[in-house]
């Protein structure tokens, strides 16, 4: 069986978590004999300011292709397009993204790509021409390309999953990474919303990444119940070295949040449980890592509440840093408003980390080794993360028995759920 | 006659509230009241009284044919005194028939054996006078907490003066013998010990109502062709559950109040069989052979040990910091104190901890209030956590008003071999389980 599958990302060149999960799940689908057809648009910038990040993303694309990444590559047909989408970001901010860095630019375009197309003239400025120019792609694409089952990640790639559908008369099946809902709370932006809504409704299956998901699949965009499956996230095994513990330079406990500072990660409740904490335990220390629209708040917040000694921001982490706070943290904490699946935690229980997730995560389905509250009980939050740093039990259950139920998430076996969806619809 | 003895385990608990960590130190109560009491008029609705009426009504039409035994924890007549007192009543009613046997036992349903062995010996006699107290009788059989059970358990209870003690009839320790016979304890050969026969229970505690059962639906009928089916020479049949299998586990929808109804009459009217209480039991019959038992054995779960309360860390962590203080409680005359030590070594406490999530996960669910062991871990702990500051509040104000507290003798009990599991004895070689236990314990060394 051949999938054409429509990304938008494609390590090494991600920003979230789609881009590793897309390649996990490419990984997993050949081991079940699945040749994947992986586009994927590609941002470039200006050729002469950003010349300097385009020879970075150059190095990196460059590294990607070493033997490494060899035999995957082989068998994955990959293909760039010039565009800009980005992910994780709304129509406006994109707008100011694309304004401040694209200002006159040029079309660059992967050599591959660019033999058989033409685009004529300068990008476009807002996302939801991209989203189109996208979607001309990927009917483009369907014609010329021999495939059974096309697939598409997230709501950017579904028009293009569409075209590719009216084009070929291949099915179609979409994969909901996150809807509109779980980015904007209840400020949706209707543009998306009605994208999303009408890729799925055009579907012949919708993969969901959590129970969660599915049900908001269900009842905020009325799809079809019979047609939506849950296939959980996995994650890939890591083999890197254990940071030391003597990487921590403070004596107290260290309590952790990572993530984007914004209202779905839920950070206002971190912080609310961190004072209740601390009125009864100065022997710990609360970090915020990440950054994100409401971090201004959130200091503000810390230091009303007198915490601010014992509250510390770190800024965007990335890379190492990611590793060395997990391997500083006695507790990590994902407060999650509204999480589709989130793999953050599963991260830190790879380090020995013990997680508090809310319940309002997709992971929360896959993981018995953890305590969940719900995102809104900092009183149940507050009181996981003191049992956490005062009974050790706690600890020891989990470094004991985390470890072992993470790396049992196996993109192998995700990837087999995939299949069977696939095979409802392939038309041999 | 061939023998049948029932017996049914009454428990209740007292469940503990959600009690964060900015309690401790702060409030000192730790009981769900409205829990506590809606479940146990609700269980006293749906089992208790209907259940007692129809033993009342049998004992009426069957006269001394027809016996059974209880054993009632001392938190459970805690309970029904504060919130269904007719439901004492109706116990009273049937200890008043002289059929009823009532047996001892830890009065909190505690796990003290292994910890704590004055502690142990004291749960047991405060036991025995709160049902002499309230039934009249004193007990003389002794079970422990879920049919726990192991030699060093046995001379614990035969120094307190029992004779007769039930317990599990598990594989591990049975081999190819039968359960249906009377066995003697080996460091006590006058211990006499009744085992359970767990598929004839289980088919009526836990499979009665399984549609997908392949003997769905039992009757009476099916039950006694199935007691027929015993080889004759084995004396009886040990039928141990618990009590709140009629109504509360096993619905009255599922017609089990019919079987229960039916069955002594068919049984009786078959002329091979006659129930009878275990004290009844060691007058009448002789222990065929001694029972070696040097690891824990319990009615719980397929293992049949007692890795449902003990053995993984959370449950490890709990029992230990709640004995840390059983040196100061032993000589404590703190009436909440004593009450709060009582309720908080409760089994239960210990079950709600279990972890193992896929073998009998769903019977444990059934019983635990918390939805992960985690959380049941953490409000325990939070709890034990402001136990212990009261009681060494307790214990500086006696040494500071001149009365400290005196020294108990104790003598250390083995602890429970948690983490080691009996193997199953080879029916060909019946002198296998030392073989194996001296090698076992070598490794555990």
């Amino acid at each position: 069986m051949k999938v054409l599958m429509f990304g938008w990302e494609f390590p090494p060149h991600i920003t979230g978590g789609l881009g590793t999960a897309c390649f996990g799940m490419t990984k997993g689908l050949l081991k079940h004999g699945i040749d994947v057809l992986f586009v994927v648009p590609k941002a470039y910038g200006d050729e002469s300011q950003e010349a300097v990040r385009l020879i970075n993303a150059s190095d990196v694309t460059v590294k990607m292709r070493e033997p490494v990444f060899q035999d995957y590559w082989n068998q994955i047909t990959f293909m760039e397009i010039g565009s800009n989408l980005i992910p994780y970001v709304g129509p406006v901010e994109f707008e100011k993204m694309v304004a401040e860095d694209l200002r006159s630019t040029e079309e660059k375009m992967n050599p591959v790509f660019a033999e058989r197309f033409t685009f004529s003239g300068k990008y476009g400025q807002d996302l939801m021409t991209e989203v189109s120019r996208y979607a001309l792609i990927g009917a483009t694409l369907a014609s010329e390309q021999q495939f059974d089952v096309i697939h598409a990640h997230d709501w950017l790639t579904y028009p293009a999953g569409v075209a590719a559908k009216h084009v070929s008369g291949k099915p179609l099946v979409v994969h909901m990474h996150a809807t509109e809902f779980d980015r904007s709370g209840e400020n949706i932006n209707s543009n998306v919303y009605d994208i999303e809504r009408k890729g799925m409704e055009e579907a012949d299956r919708v993969i969901t990444v959590s129970n969660l998901t599915r049900n908001i699949v269900i009842e905020r965009y009325g799809i079809n119940a019979d047609k939506v499956f849950t296939v959980h996230n996995a994650v890939e095994p890591i083999e890197k070295a254990e940071l030391a513990d003597s990487e921590k330079h403070v004596k107290e406990k260290v309590v952790t949040f990572l993530g984007r500072i914004t209202f779905q990660k839920g950070p206002e409740y971190f912080i609310e449980a961190a004072k209740k904490v601390l009125e009864r335990d100065q022997n710990v220390r609360f970090v915020m890592a990440g950054t994100g629209d409401l971090m201004e708040k959130m200091i503000r917040r810390a230091a009303r509440l007198k915490i601010a000694s014992k509250f510390h921001f770190t800024g965007f982490l990335k890379g190492e840093n990611v590793d060395r706070m997990f391997a500083m943290s006695d507790v990590y904490v994902m407060p999650s408003v509204s999480e589709p699946f989130g793999i953050s935690p599963l991260e830190a229980m790879r380090s020995n980390v013990p997680v508090v997730i809310s319940k309002q995560s997709g992971v929360a389905e896959v993981l018995n080794h953890v305590l969940k509250v719900d995102f809104w009980d900092i009183d149940a939050m507050a009181d996981a993360i003191y049992s956490l740093l005062h009974y050790k039990s706690l600890t020891t259950m989990f470094r004991q028995h985390g470890t072992e139920e993470v790396n049992n998430l196996k993109w192998e076996n995700a990837a087999a759920h995939i299949v069977e969806v696939y095979n409802q619809v392939y038309q041999k | 006659m061939r023998s049948i003895c029932l017996y049914f385990q009454v428990h209740q608990p007292f469940r503990l509230r959600t009690y964060r960590f900015f309690d401790i130190g702060a409030d000192h109560y730790y009981y769900d009241d409205y829990q506590n009491k809606h479940i146990v008029k609700r269980i006293a609705e749906n089992c208790y009284l209907p259940a007692n009426e129809i033993m009342l009504n049998l004992i009426k039409e069957h006269g001394p044919n027809f016996r059974v035994s209880f054993s009632i924890t001392g938190t459970a007549i805690e309970q029904f005194k504060k919130y269904t007192p007719e439901v004492i009543e109706s116990f009273r009613k049937l200890a008043k028939t002289g059929n009823v046997e009532f047996l001892a036992e830890t009065y909190s349903h505690s796990l003290a054996a292994f910890k704590d062995e004055a502690e142990f010996m004291q749960q047991v006699k405060k036991h025995a006078e709160t049902i002499e107290q309230m039934f009249g009788v004193k007990p003389v059989t002794f079970r422990n907490t879920e049919l726990i059970y192991s030699n060093d358990i046995a001379d614990k209870v035969y120094k307190l003066g029992y004779k007769m003690m039930l317990t599990e009839g598990a594989k591990q320790v049975l081999g190819w013998k039968s359960p249906n016979f009377l066995y003697n304890s080996r460091p006590h050969p006058q211990l006499k010990l009744l085992m359970r026969n767990y598929q004839l229970s289980d088919d009526i505690a836990f499979r009665f109502s399984q549609s997908s059962w392949g003997e769905w639906p039992l009757t009476a009928d099916k039950y006694l062709n199935w007691l027929n089916i015993i080889d004759k020479k084995q004396d009886v049949v040990n039928l141990f559950m618990d009590y709140e299998t009629f109504g509360e586990h096993q619905k009255a929808e599922s017609g089990i109040f019919s079987f229960l109804k039916a069955l002594p009459g068919i049984v009786l009217n078959s002329k091979k069989w006659i129930f009878r209480t275990p004290s009844q039991l060691a007058d009448l019959l002789d222990p065929v052979t001694t029972l070696d038992v040097p690891y824990n054995i319990s009615w719980a779960d397929e293992e049949r040990d007692v890795t449902a309360w003990l053995g993984n860390d959370l449950q490890d962590e709990a029992f230990d910091t709640l004995y840390s203080v059983s040196d100061i409680m032993a000589d404590c005359d703190d009436e909440e104190l004593i009450r709060d030590w009582n309720r908080l070594q409760c089994s239960d406490h210990f079950y709600y901890m279990c972890t193992k999530w896929f073998s009998d996960g769903a019977v444990h669910h059934y019983f635990n209030p918390y939805s992960t062991p985690y959380e049941a871990f953490i409000n325990y702990m939070n709890v034990v956590s402001d136990f212990l500051i009261r009681v060494k509040e307790y214990s500086e104000n006696r040494i500071a008003g001149g009365k400290p507290l005196k020294k108990v003798e104790k003598t250390e009990p083995a602890a429970p071999q948690k983490t080691i599991k009996a193997k199953p004895v080879k029916e060909t070689k019946p002198a296998k389980p030392k073989a194996a236990a001296k090698v076992t314990t070598r490794k555990a060394k």
